[in-house]
């Protein structure tokens, strides 16, 4: 046998079974029958779905960030660009410089170089960025209700405009110079059109009173920053009346005291409603608004008796501080100033009269150089509804207007304008007018339009578009041009034209037309020096005397209603603006809401009761107030320093076409339309009713959202320090006003020298901030500026109810007492007509911050720079910190208030993908659970500092500013570096080393008017105040 | 010279043998359940569900469904944790302290008592977890743990840090105590559940005791680990709420700002810790048949604790008042003035009559030894105390320096709920421990027996 044994693997394998045979070469015996899917194809379709499943899961966002192909030149990422622009609203007008980053606009700021502004803004400007991004803004012109083609559009308005014989365009007050061009084009085309111009807050009372006295009417400039002697009949010319940005920048000059310039002026208020003007007066009376014209013609009396003049047969008696005002008006001839709200022409006249005994024309005010504001014509604008009511008209175009809201006779023309064949609302978002009309053409935003102005005779200025336009809308310009039957028409080449035909020969100082037109565009404003028409006053004052006498009456124990304009939504075009509407009124502290101001006395004998306490937050009760044939049903708020038998009512509010922020969170919109209680006095809009008025108080619950509701200083020195003119003239100028002691076991020693902590080294910077309690009118535009500049959530009226707004600057508003020291009950009511001071609050930086030492995970801490830091990443949010700020500026995120529906309606900046383009990318949108507060802008530091690294040399003084610094027309707030004696700061409170301090780094101010807030708990601010001085005689005036 | 004494009280009534009280400790856990237990625990369980889903709320949602605001950053969240924390102490005080002062009474009452102090700490603890913005970050951020993050270390300075670490190191240490005394009473239990055939709980409390053998050596060891033990915890009856009241005593608020509060706190805590014990005990004792054990002597000394507390804390408030005066802080002064006749008027005067005036009543004999009275004012007394917190905290925040500030704080039904879960979290844990484990300390109780035990008639 060989050795090559055969194994066999079984029986079939032996005996050579067939099948054996057939699969010898196929070692791996029988495939698997072959159903056309291979392993590898299970693979394949197990990855595929894998892959599936998986990304099927994964939520895939799309995200339109498209590299620029080609970048253009001055549009650097992360880098802001800054455009000079202008500021409109309504017939409010102020020159600004935009920002913006990335191409959007997020921020707006006075532009210096302006005559008119001089850099001022006010809340509303400073929330009018928002605005553009307005999501109830339209996006497209329609027809009937439908969305339309612009094409479409204008074919079908060019063809019944072709067929109208009666054309009217119906706008506020216009300043723009090119855009009169436009409509004298159009009207060029349209022969029957009229022009008629209205104001919400109307003026011409004024207006038509120059016209008797002057010859001509006109609006004229005054300058509060030469008179020395302010007397203001109801005229809130710090927060509404004509134009308050120009009116508080002036007055801000001769408010400000200090030891080189111990004078200021004195300001006399006679007024019904506590405003922010009279709130800032030294000697204020409450009147009743049916006094206001015997007050006026009081006022003559006492100074005719003084010229030598006859008196008025308008008298009245027993005016509380009326004839001091007048003697001192009578000493600062020519250095003083008497206005009045009123818009009854024959006190304008008297007014004028006034003024010009004192010989203040020339010098305060001045006729040759008139405002452009406010020129609605009342009884054009009452021909204009009685016309369309009659049929008459059978076109008109709305242009920068929205009369059937905020016209008293608003319901008369909606009624009317059904039956006018061609209505046009221009509007850019929908509201009362244009839902009535058959078009809608929207107009672009300020920021999106080519434009410019005339605010005073003389000063012009330009608005340049810094964005593109975001939806479909065309400026109103343009429209009217296409309509006129131009082509090819373009407003910016209009404008530019113009401006060249206009300017370029008389103020190009020799340059080419392209690089004066940059120079315009670049500076945003213009001043040309024109010829002025010298007038006289020849007025018939007997006259105006006796009508007073006759409408007019002394003493009266009937309501009388005032309607007033607020600080906050003004005659009601921001109404769908949440910064505004959160925007804490400056006197009420109320937000959200609207109310019927009454007095303390009026509201006691009626029943209302106010509460905050045991499950009461801002109950109040719903007053029923009948105004001759109006009624409205509106909660009452208890307003001190309010005349007694007077309300108050504001206009702006109980808008019904507006936005979603607008119709308050219920939807139901936000209180009452106060137009319709507007009346008709010798032939001008009256704002007050003082006939036929009932008021009732119903027993319907309201609740009213305050950011304040504490309303007296509770006598505390070491919050609130004030003292009078003369007090601060005769006193010794090496202390500050407050020099609280610490009792160490022997001795007593100042504050600052007595110290646990070895103090911070600050070898750089020192950041500081001075702000002036004088300067502040309590306007509120910082604060609006700080919330757009550092993102800050807005969080409804429920929040606010809840006292939890986010505000990272406020404005406290303090009244005085009647009542003495201890007598803590007492101190918690407020006088009846009280002194009031405005403080604003922020973060103070201590240099001994208390928020520091108690945070357990260190997410609060102290800069280099003497800056408490805030780290949102690091914060667990034990509140700890909040707590433990004497200051209580802290600021919690209780929700998360983006992306968050639930915060929608008063957050839309935020919740919506067109308001989050306002958010500054330079901060973050702080997450929910996180305390947040003021940073001393960091950001803008930061930019600041960088820039000057960048360039190899040291921060400029200047160049780092803070928003709520920058946002402040009277400069009451000054930031600056500490360190660098140089600084405006260091300059202004006299910034020394602390010989005594317990710290080698602490500092001292050597201005008298100098203090910190709560400096005896020696948590040692970086922020001083400077105390608050009334040019009063006493320091508490009966 | 000759020292006389009066006859002390038995400790223990009714002619008890050491296997009387095997017996009478083990029964409850032995037999079933009784109907009242069944019905205590279902209600608490109801309790404690309502609160887990205010919690769960309150995570989900944030914060702001509590009734804080932009002034009043903590009101019921932390007067919670201070209220339960404060209870705690008297578990502590009487297994430590009286230990070690060798104060026998306290053998019948220091289990119950420990066991509450945990379940109390437990509570307490939850407090400053939910009051958190940002718990899910903050429950490990506050621990000084190395990280990623460089030098970021958590903040020595902050007294919520110390915080941190009294409650972590007492919870830790009254635990081990609480537990090791429990060992010897297991093993009790086992060796019934051998002799009865239970072979489960046999099992299962074996385990439990670790094997305990009796044995002279372990119990040398287990007295000794006891002594270490009740002197480490000792300090801890003092530095807890001293700790605790740092919180205020550190800050700058007008009314949190003062030095008198680390004995005041602590002496607070022992006068509610006392009520909250006698509380629990006075139902344990009438529902378990405890009355032998759990004597009307134990009651009135522990009432007497309470008159001395109770009147310290009244000094303590008579104390504040005075240096708020003589001071000469205006903040301060108002800050007082304000607690009295501010707007929260109320809460403090239910405060002064809970825990001022209330407990002097014991100075009757007559109601310190009636139980009735005993479970109506330990209640009241706690009341008080959680007024005293509420006090403390939110009238001092609601008026403190700018007056532009001010407001006022309201609960919402979070803020109740949240409050109602670690009440339901401890009578249910309370309930547990009482079916489970044996509520009063066998193996010390057997120790006193024949000293102290009334003679059977």
């Amino acid at each position: 046998m060989s050795n090559n044994k055969t194994y066999w693997k079984g029986l079939p394998e032996l005996k050579n079974d067939a099948t054996v045979i057939k699969n010898a070469s196929n070692e791996f015996g029988d495939a698997p029958e072959d159903n056309g899917h291979s392993r590898r194809d299970f693979l394949k379709m197990m990855g595929f779905s894998v892959a599936a499943v998986s990304l099927a899961a994964c939520e895939a966002p799309i995200r339109k960030a498209i590299p620029y192909v080609n970048k253009p030149a001055d549009v650097d990422p992360g880098i802001p660009n800054y455009y000079a622009s202008t500021y409109i609203n309504g017939g409010d007008y102020c020159s600004i410089v935009v920002k913006t980053r990335e191409g959007r606009p997020i921020k707006v700021e006075g532009n210096i170089l302006s005559k008119v502004t001089q850099g001022g803004t006010s809340a509303q400007v400073e929330a009018s960025v928002l605005s553009l991004y307005d999501n109830s803004r339209l996006r497209a012109p329609y027809i009937a209700g439908a969305k339309a083609k612009w094409e479409t559009v204008d074919a079908q308005i060019i063809e019944k405009l072709g067929a109208a014989k009666e054309v009217r365009i119906v706008s506020n007050t216009l300043l723009s110079p090119s855009t009169k061009a436009a409509i004298d084009a159009f009207k060029a085309k349209y022969s029957s059109t009229q022009h008629i111009q209205y104001d919400p807050s109307s003026s011409y009372g004024i207006w038509k009173a120059n016209q008797q006295s002057f010859g001509t009417g006109f609006i004229p400039s005054y300058d509060f920053s030469k008179a020395m002697t302010i007397v203001s009949v109801a005229a809130d010319f710090l927060g509404t009346w004509v134009a308050p940005i120009i009116f508080t920048k002036q007055y801000g000059v001769n408010r400000t005291v200090s030891v080189a310039k111990p004078e200021m002026s004195r300001h006399y208020q006679f007024e019904s409603i506590l405003s922010l003007t009279g709130a800032n007066a030294d000697y204020r009376t409450p009147i009743k608004p049916s006094q206001e014209g015997l007050i006026v013609a009081q006022l003559y009396n006492l100074i005719a008796a003084k010229a030598g003049q006859a008196a008025l047969s308008a008298s009245i008696d027993q005016v509380a501080n009326l004839e001091d005002a007048a003697n001192e008006l009578w000493e600062n001839r020519g250095k003083s100033v008497v206005v009045a709200g009123s818009n009854d022409p024959a006190v304008q006249v008297i007014v004028n009269a006034i003024n010009n005994m004192l010989g203040n024309y020339g010098s305060t005010i001045d006729t040759s150089k008139p405002m452009n504001f406010r020129q609605g014509n009342d009884e054009a604008m009452d021909a204009f509804i009685a016309d369309v009511e009659g049929g008459k008209v059978d076109a008109i175009i709305f242009y920068n207007s929205n009369p059937v809201y905020d016209h008293p006779k608003g319901a008369k023309l909606a009624a009317a304008l059904k039956n006018v064949s061609l209505s046009i609302s221009t509007a850019s978002t929908e509201d009362e007018t244009s839902a009535l009309c058959g078009f809608k053409a929207p107009d672009h935003h300020y920021l999106e339009s080519w434009n410019d102005f005339e605010p005073v005779k003389g000063s012009y200025s330009i608005s340049q578009p810094s964005i593109s336009k975001i939806f479909s809308t065309r400026q109103v310009q343009e429209s009217l041009m296409l309509w006129a039957g131009q082509e090819n028409v373009e407003y910016f080449s209009f404008v530019k034209q113009n401006w060249t035909n206009w300017f370029h020969a008389s103020s190009g100082n020799g340059m080419d037309q392209q690089s004066f037109w940059d120079k315009c565009l670049y500076d945003g404003v213009l001043d040309v020096t024109g010829q002025s028409v010298p007038v006289t006053f020849n007025s018939d004052v007997a006259a105006a005397g006796s009508w007073i006498a006759t409408n007019y009456k002394a003493t009266g124990t009937d309501f009388e209603v005032v309607i007033y304009e607020p600080c906050g939504v003004g005659t009601g075009a921001m109404a769908n603006n949440p910064l505004l509407q959160e925007l804490p009124d400056p006197i009420t502290k109320a937000v959200w809401d609207h109310y019927v101001t009454i007095s303390v006395k009026d509201a006691t004998d009626k029943g209302i009761d106010m509460k905050h306490e045991e499950f009461a937050e801002g109950r109040t009760q719903i007053m029923t107030i009948k105004v001759n044939d109006q009624t409205v049903n509106i909660p009452a708020l208890v307003q001190p320093g309010q005349a007694q038998g007077t309300l108050g009512i504001a206009l702006g509010y109980g808008r019904t076409k507006v936005g979603k922020v607008g119709m308050g969170m219920d939807g139901n919109g936000i209180g009452v339309n106060a137009f319709a209680l507007v009346g008709s006095l010798n032939n001008a809009l009256n704002y007050s009713a003082t006939t036929g008025i009932t008021v009732e108080k119903t027993t319907d619950i309201f609740r009213l959202a305050q950011t304040q509701i504490h309303h007296t200083s509770m006598n505390r020195p070491n919050v609130i320090q004030e003292e009078t003119l003369t007090a601060f003239k005769e006193r010794d100028k090496s202390k500050g006003p407050y020099n609280p002691k610490v009792t160490k076991w022997d001795e007593k020693l100042d504050a600052s020298a007595l110290s646990m902590w070895k103090g911070h080294t600050y070898n750089d910077h020192h950041w500081g901030m001075a702000i002036d309690m004088n300067s502040c009118t309590g306007c509120g535009a910082c604060v609006v500026a700080c919330n757009v500049e550092n993102n800050v959530a807005i969080v409804g009226k429920d929040e606010v109810i809840r006292r939890r707004e986010m505000h990272w600057l406020r404005i406290d508003r303090y009244y005085s007492s009647d009542a003495q020291a201890g007598d803590y009950a007492g101190l918690e009511k407020a006088s009846e007509n009280p002194q009031v001071i405005f403080q604003p609050m922020l973060c103070q930086h201590c240099n001994n911050a208390p928020c520091e030492t108690v945070c357990p995970v260190a997410a609060t801490t102290h800069s280099t720079e003497g800056l408490n830091q805030m780290t949102y990443n690091r914060c667990i949010g034990t509140r700890y910190c909040a707590n433990n700020c004497p200051y209580k500026v802290r600021r919690f995120n209780w929700f998360k208030y983006h992306d968050n529906q639930q915060f929608l309606q008063s957050n839309p900046s935020m919740n919506t993908d067109l308001g989050r383009m306002v958010l500054n990318p330079d901060v973050t949108v702080r997450s929910r659970g996180v305390m947040e507060k003021c940073s001393f802008c960091a950001q803008r530091i930061q930019l600041g500092k960088l820039n000057a690294k960048k360039e190899r040399r040291p921060v400029k003084e200047g160049e780092i500013n803070t928003a709520c610094a920058a946002a402040c027309t009277t400069g009451a707030i000054v930031f600056g570096d500490m360190n660098n004696p140089a600084s405006a700061i260091s300059k202004l409170l006299e910034i020394t080393k602390d010989e005594h301090g317990a710290a080698p780094t602490d500092k001292k101010a050597g201005n008298p008017r100098a203090y910190r807030v709560l400096e005896d708990i020696g948590v040692k601010p970086n922020i001083y105040y400077l105390n608050k001085i009334r040019n009063t005689k006493a320091a508490k005036p009966a | 010279m000759q020292a006389s004494s009066s006859v002390r009280e038995y400790l223990v009534t009714g002619g008890k043998t050491v296997g009387d009280v095997s017996e009478d400790i083990c029964r409850q856990v032995e037999g079933k359940p009784t109907t009242l237990w069944i019905v205590s625990f279902a209600i608490s369980a109801v309790v404690l569900a309502f609160g887990f889903y205010c919690g769960c709320y309150l995570l989900w949602n944030g914060v702001g469904v509590w009734g804080l605001n932009k002034t009043v950053g903590w009101a019921w969240d932390i007067t919670n944790f201070v209220w339960w924390v404060g209870i705690g102490h008297a578990g502590t005080l009487i297994s430590a302290i009286l230990l070690l002062f060798r104060q026998r009474w306290r053998m019948s009452i220091n289990r119950a008592a420990e066991a509450m102090t945990i379940f109390a700490v437990i509570c307490a603890a939850s407090f400053p977890l939910m009051h958190m913005g940002r718990l899910w970050l903050g429950f490990y951020w506050c621990l000084p743990l190395p990280n990623t993050w460089g030098s970021l270390w958590v903040n020595f300075n902050s007294p919520l840090l110390w915080d941190v670490f009294a409650i972590s190191t007492y919870f830790s240490v009254s635990l081990v105590f609480w537990y090791i005394g429990l060992i010897p009473d297991f093993a009790v239990i086992r060796d019934r559940a051998v002799r009865m055939g239970n072979k489960t709980r046999a099992w299962i409390y074996n385990s439990l005791s670790f094997g305990w053998d009796g044995g002279a050596k372990t119990w040398m060891r287990y007295e000794s680990v006891a002594l270490i033990l009740a002197g480490l915890s000792t300090p801890l009856v003092l530095s807890v709420h001293t700790i605790v009241s740092m919180d205020f005593a550190t800050s700058v608020i007008p009314g949190w700002h003062t030095t008198i509060f680390p004995p005041y706190f602590v002496s607070g805590a022992i006068f509610s810790g006392f009520a909250m014990v006698l509380t629990l005990l006075l139902v344990t004792r009438k529902t378990f048949k405890l009355e032998d054990y759990i004597t009307i002597y134990h009651i009135e000394l522990m009432n007497i604790v309470i008159i001395v507390t109770g009147s310290i804390v009244g000094i303590a408030y008579i104390t504040e008042f005075f240096i708020a005066w003589y001071g000469q802080v205006p903040a301060e002064q108002y800050a007082f003035l304000n607690r009295m006749g501010g707007p929260y008027w109320w809460a403090y005067w239910c405060m002064m009559t809970c825990n001022v005036v209330s407990p002097q009543l014991f100075w009757f004999k007559k109601i310190r030894t009636s139980l009735s009275a005993t479970f109506v004012l330990s209640i009241i007394v706690n009341i008080g105390m959680w007024f005293e917190r509420f006090v403390i905290i939110v009238t001092s925040l609601h008026r403190d320096y700018l007056p532009s500030s001010w407001s006022m704080f309201h609960p919402t039904i979070f803020d109740i709920g949240e409050y109602l879960f670690t009440f339901g979290f401890f009578f249910c844990a309370f309930l547990l421990f009482a079916k489970f484990f044996p509520v009063i300390n066998m193996a010390e109780v057997k120790s006193i027996i024949k000293a102290t035990s009334e003679k059977k008639h």
